[in-house]
């Protein structure tokens, strides 16, 4: 990014109380975020927008369960699995969670180092991050596979209301291709970072643009809010 | 009206926007063609904007051919009008009217406006404009597929959108959901780009409460999109697995040709709920910009700074609140609960209220104004009038009592024509005529744009104002041949003739339109670099049109806001916005 934070915003004006104090706040001079970099800004933004898409989702999928007439599945049962002859519900789900959220843990440590310029243990972290990350998309076509061998469909499954399916398959879905995505995109950052790319500022392939060490963080706000994404699906699609 | 604190310099920070790293472009494909320029995109955008909806355009004549003139076309049928209603509807409030006034006014306007050297991130942007264009590709392809394209109407209800005997079930359906998708993405890139722009890419001076009206509308519209569209993203994206994958989201049990399909569950009011929800911001969407441009036009042309700048924000800011909490006022016959209906009239109406803040202040800033009838000035007054009248038949509608039965009459296509047809299509040419000599450095033929304005104007009131009294006697929307009715007088019949003369007439008005941008182009008049002595940044640039990065070496410094019209003591009727204060007279004009 070639523009630099501010850092010296001058002293203020004595603040106007009350809203037209908050309405001058945020419509002063050059920018409303004084530190915020443009990069940052714009993924919060984006990630606003993207929050509007899962809410959309997750409404219509409940809609669609609480107006169905015929039986909702049992997810407990469904998305149970037999191992060592025991029968353990949700077990699967359960590790998938298990490891997107220390996916997040990873991430937070990488953006930590990135900042202090470590770029070997920065990308060590990244890659552990799109390693976790890879898992759970494996664990997901896993599950996916189960329940296709188990005769589910998005037009219908043996259990009950078709509309299992479609939501199951369209909102993981939907899921999986964001955390692939990130996946992807921890890679190429971690690749940047590994090659020293934002020490010697070399200038990005398409932009032309010279890149730094916020990129890192920038991709973290990515990836954690994939993660309280999937928190929602589990809670209202798993554990509902 | 010092409703706006003039801070002097010395409360603004030290500027530290350094050089911006701009993209050079090196060659004249990525100078004129994938350039990452947000002034190319923009005429990029508009090019394609302007194509298309030549295309929506021939269509309604098609249309209009065929209700002014029933059973004189035999190569219209009752599924080629569905056709034609569905694509001129989708083509011209989304392709068009949001491209337009988002991709076009919005990339070349907000960089000048704020004095930025471009958009945050050029490369993005490019993107959007290259994913706009497949969409409109995608879009365009459905006349060719087998079937041809979707007939489900504008608003694709299921279930009949995506059953056998709607047109189009074949690929239309697919391809125009595609197309929508691909819309959707397309727009999100540039409209994150527009927003961080002018959250954070103002240059020195440039506060929120500095900026022109027309970055305030295209600001709050593109924030308003990128929280919209995402309802219209999941409906089109179940809508394709229901037709593709016949999964049933918003299919219930249904017989078709005597059959029971393979649907079953499904609700299709829930897709009225998410498209709508998307819907109703999508009037805004294209109705705040049209206020941003109209405020500025009326103010630089009315040669008086606007009235109550503050609450012209601040209505801008309420009508996009609002407009998220009043979607179901389209779905008053959709058996709703009663309750809800009163809700969703409910905050309809209230929205009447900063919407009036806004007209009553543009009346108010021609209030003894210095007034030049310029062709954006007459386009202004237009679109005032329009909009009013619009926005009265919308009152009538927002009621559930008058709406139930005017609902799904002409009444309805008459109003929604008026308030987001016209009127934002009169603040586009408005804005057309005002920035094309800073798009290309001439004047727009002054004869010829008279000549556009009357015809397009009038003929539009002669087009639509009759409607209202057609959807009165109960004439219904939709329907391809009225026929004999005993409620329909045959002097309708001759009104609706008379409708679709005008209609052509007007559709000629846009080819001369056409014509004069292209004959401008080569010939028009030099225009200078403010040719309408206007105060905000975009006119204050080095070079006409702008170079690359916008403001030659150094971003420009502001010390005001954009309305500085005829200020007592000045030396000239306005004072641009870079101007510092020492140039002044000692008093009159603020520190």
């Amino acid at each position: 990014m070639a523009e630099t934070a501010l850092t010296n915003v001058g002293a203020s004006p004595a603040l106007l109380p009350g809203w037209r104090g908050i309405a001058a706040d945020w419509s002063s001079d050059q920018r409303a975020f004084k530190n915020v970099s443009w990069g940052k800004a714009m993924m919060w933004i984006f990630l606003l927008s993207d929050t509007f898409i899962f809410s959309c989702f997750l409404l219509s999928y409940m809609t669609a369960r609480m107006s169905t007439t015929v039986p909702w599945p049992n997810p407990s049962e469904v998305f149970a699995l037999n191992i060592g002859g025991a029968h353990i519900p949700l077990i699967l789900i359960a590790i998938m969670t298990f490891i997107l959220i220390s996916s997040s843990g990873t991430m937070a440590m990488a953006v930590n180092f990135g900042y202090r310029r470590d770029r070997i243990r920065t990308a060590a972290l990244m890659l552990a991050t799109a390693a976790f990350g890879a898992t759970f998309v494996g664990m997901q076509a896993f599950e996916w596979t189960k329940l296709i061998m188990e005769g589910v469909r998005p037009w219908g499954n043996p259990w009950g209301a078709p509309q299992f399916g479609a939501s199951f398959f369209m909102i993981t879905g939907f899921h999986g291709t964001h955390v692939t995505i990130g996946v992807i995109f921890l890679i190429a950052i971690a690749r940047k970072v590994w090659r020293g790319d934002f020490d010697v500022e070399r200038r990005g392939f398409f932009t032309s643009r010279k890149g730094n060490y916020e990129i890192v963080e920038i991709t973290g706000l990515y990836w954690h809010f994939v993660d309280l994404v999937w928190v929602f699906i589990f809670a209202f699609f798993y554990l509902w | 009206m010092v409703d706006v604190r003039f801070d002097t310099i010395a409360g603004i920070p030290p500027a530290e926007v350094g050089e911006v790293d701009l993209y050079h472009p090196r060659s004249w494909w990525t100078r004129y063609v994938f350039s990452q320029d947000a002034k190319v995109i923009a005429v990029q955008y508009s090019i394609t904007a302007m194509a298309i909806g030549m295309v929506a355009l021939v269509l309604s004549w098609l249309m209009r051919l065929q209700l002014g003139f029933p059973g004189t076309f035999s190569f219209i049928d009752a599924n080629q009008y569905l056709q034609f209603i569905t694509m001129h509807g989708m083509i011209m409030v989304i392709y068009l009217l949001t491209a337009l006034f988002l991709g076009g006014f919005g990339n070349y306007l907000i960089p000048l406006m704020v004095g930025a050297r471009d958009m945050v991130f050029p490369y993005v942007n490019m993107l959007s404009y290259w994913v706009y264009l497949l969409a409109v590709l995608v879009l365009a392809s459905t006349f060719f597929v087998p079937g041809g394209p979707t007939g489900a109407g504008w608003t694709l209800y299921p279930p009949q959108a995506i059953l056998s005997g709607t047109p189009g079930q074949d690929g239309g359906i697919i391809l125009m959901l595609a197309s929508l998708i691909l819309f959707i993405i397309g727009f999100t890139m540039g409209g994150l780009n527009y927003v961080v722009t002018v959250l954070q890419a103002r240059t020195r001076g440039m506060t929120l409460m500095r900026m022109p009206l027309t970055v305030w509308g295209i600001f709050t519209a593109t924030v308003m999109a990128l929280l919209a569209f995402p309802a219209l993203f999941v409906a089109s994206v179940m809508l394709l697995f229901d037709r593709l994958l016949g999964t049933s989201f918003f299919m219930p049990t249904l017989v078709e040709m005597g059959e029971l399909t393979k649907y079953g569950g499904g609700s299709p009011i829930l897709f009225q709920h998410l498209f709508w929800f998307f819907g109703h911001p999508e009037v805004y969407i294209v109705a705040l910009p049209a206020f941003g441009i109209i405020s500025d036009l009326i103010s630089t042309h009315a040669r008086k700074n606007i009235f109550g700048y503050r609450m012209m924000v601040w209505a801008i800011v309420a009508i996009g609140a609002l407009s998220f909490i009043v979607w179901a006022h389209h779905m008053y016959v959709s058996g709703m609960h009663p309750y809800f209906g009163f809700f969703f009239a409910t905050t309809t109406l209230i929205i009447a209220i900063p919407t009036a803040i806004k007209v009553y202040n543009w009346v108010l800033t021609l209030w003894r104004g210095d007034i030049h009838l310029t062709i954006p000035m007459l386009f202004a007054l237009a679109f005032i009038i329009t909009f009013v009248n619009g926005g009265l038949t919308g009152l009538f509608l927002g009621n559930v009592v008058v709406d139930v039965p005017l609902s799904d009459t002409m009444f309805v296509v008459a109003h929604f024509h008026m308030v987001m047809g016209i009127a934002p299509i009169m603040a586009v040419f408005g804005g057309i005529y005002h920035w094309y000599p800073k798009v290309t450095g001439r004047m727009l033929n002054e004869a010829l744009g008279q000549f556009h304005f009357w015809v397009t104007f009038l003929g539009a009131y002669a087009v639509f104002f009759p409607m209202h009294y057609l959807g009165l006697l109960g004439m219904p929307r939709r329907y391809h041949d009225i026929g004999e009715t005993a409620f329909i007088p045959a002097s309708a019949h001759d009104l609706n003739a008379f409708m679709s003369v005008a209609a052509l007439i007007v559709g000629f008005a846009q080819l001369v339109f056409i014509f004069n941008l292209i004959w401008s182009l080569f010939k028009g008049r030099e225009a200078g670099g403010n040719p309408w002595r206007a105060t905000s940044l975009e006119w204050q640039t080095p070079e006409t049109p702008p170079g690359h990065g916008n403001w030659g070496k150094e971003l420009p410094i502001v010390y005001r806001w954009a309305y500085d019209y005829s200020v007592p003591g000045a030396a000239r009727d306005f004072i641009p916005q870079n101007e510092p204060p020492a140039k002044l007279s000692a008093q009159g004009a603020h520190p």
